[in-house]
């Protein structure tokens, strides 16, 4: 079965989505980047959605669903390269994924994690469950 | 009976064209004198002659009379291509009607002289004014749509002339809104200004709705998408032109723009956006001061239009 890659950047993590999103390889990405968030004990997750050309109501609540599980696990995600279809298409869904940080692209997204002042130097965030 | 009489009919047609014809140009020019600048005398009698060549033709078939039968297609076609061009030409209905109404009198002129007797000159008359009404009304037809045609193609080329996005500065684009905003409205200017974001990378985007007449729940509605789709794109939107009745309005509509940035001018909003992107405007050094204009300043930004 297909994976999505999940690359480790420093304190972040890189996940580039460059083939079609099915639901069920949206479960398997939760799954793996919820786990490696927690052995990676990383702070921040960007994700590159710049190839993904349709969305459903599924996938959107996922990438809710990731952003809200990431920042239980006290990493902050940032979704970076949403494209304009998909964007109004997400937003005619009344999806506007109001707990998610958005980017235009990789680079601002790096920099907006790298200018969020989530490395404060206390304990990294522990693993919840 | 009825066969006869259409007999009549064709065999004038046939003989007495050349007359028919001059007669009819020249009741249509009298009645379209006022046209002339619209279309030549030339270009209408060659209308003229060949839309009499093709209904003499259906007419000489001695079929029932029937003008939105398979027989009177041709005519039909030749009448809506004139009555296109008219249509677009600017000639009103009336006028585009008369070309087949004005046929009339020349016809009847003729059936009069050559009817036997008053039965068939009844029946050629009825048949007559059966199939020209016909046309004439289908003629009314097309002009409308052709009409309606051109009204529909005005107002896309407006939608989309009246939703240009503007590049106020590297990173900063402003979309200046006038007029109502509509479900397509809204449509067309959140594509275009989500497709320049990605063009000009930029993360900070003005919606100034000083050229917005009202606001009601269903524009603040479409305008919060704009800004929910803008921001998934990861630009952030200022709203900017609100004035004071309508921030009244909003307030009574009970609309949450909490989640925006709202400003009551353009020149606020870019002073906002200026200060996002951690820029200064400052004043140039008049001739009398020493130094040199300096990018350095610091201190609040103040935007100068």
């Amino acid at each position: 079965m297909e994976r999505i890659p999940i690359l480790k950047l420093g304190d972040c993590l890189l996940v580039s989505i460059q083939v079609d999103m099915h639901d069920r390889l949206a479960m398997q990405l939760q799954d793996d980047l919820t786990s490696r968030i927690a052995a990676t004990a990383a702070r921040g997750v960007l994700i590159d959605i710049s190839a993904l050309e349709m969305v459903d109501s599924f996938i959107g609540r996922m990438l809710g669903n990731i952003a809200a599980m990431s920042r239980v696990l006290d990493a902050e995600t940032v979704v970076v390269g949403m494209r304009p279809a998909v964007a109004i298409t997400l937003v005619e869904l009344g999806m506007s994924l109001p707990g998610v940080r958005t980017a235009l692209n990789i680079e601002r997204g790096m920099d907006l994690l790298s200018a969020t002042p989530d490395i404060r130097g206390n304990d990294n965030g522990s693993p919840v469950g | 009976m009825a066969k006869t009489g259409t007999t009549l009919l064709s065999e004038i047609l046939r003989r007495d064209q050349q007359s028919i014809l001059s007669e009819w140009s020249r009741h249509q020019l009298g009645s379209i004198s006022t046209r002339r600048e619209l279309m030549s005398e030339a270009e209408l009698s060659q209308q003229s002659r060949e839309f009499l060549s093709v209904f003499t033709t259906a007419i000489g078939t001695n079929e029932r009379i029937d003008a939105n039968g398979p027989i009177w297609a041709p005519v039909r076609e030749y009448l809506a291509r004139i009555s296109d061009s008219r249509a677009r030409l600017g000639f009103s209905p009336i006028e585009t009607a008369t070309f087949v109404f004005s046929l009339k009198e020349p016809l009847f002129e003729r059936l009069r002289a050559s009817a036997r007797d008053p039965q068939t000159l009844a029946d050629e008359t009825w048949n007559a004014t059966l199939v020209l009404d016909a046309l004439g009304l289908y003629t009314t037809e097309v002009h409308q749509k052709s009409r309606d045609a051109v009204i529909l193609r005005q107002q896309q080329e407006m939608l989309e002339l009246s939703t240009p996005v503007v590049t106020l500065w590297e990173g900063i684009l402003a979309l200046p809104l006038i007029g109502t905003l509509d479900s397509a409205r809204t449509q067309v200017v959140m594509e275009s200004l989500l497709q320049r974001i990605v063009d000009t990378g930029s993360s900070i985007a003005i919606l100034d709705i000083t050229g917005v007449p009202t606001v009601d729940t269903l524009v603040a509605q479409h305008l919060l998408k704009t800004v929910a789709a803008a921001r998934l794109m990861g630009a952030d939107c200022i709203i900017s032109g609100i004035r004071p009745q309508i921030a009244q309005t909003i307030v009574h509509l009970g609309v949450d723009l909490n989640a925006v940035t709202t400003k009551a001018t353009l020149a606020d909003a870019f002073g906002v956006a200026l200060r996002r992107l951690a820029l200064t405007v400052t004043k140039a050094a008049s001739a009398g001061a020493a130094a040199p204009s300096s990018a350095n300043a610091k201190g609040p930004a103040s935007a100068n239009e």
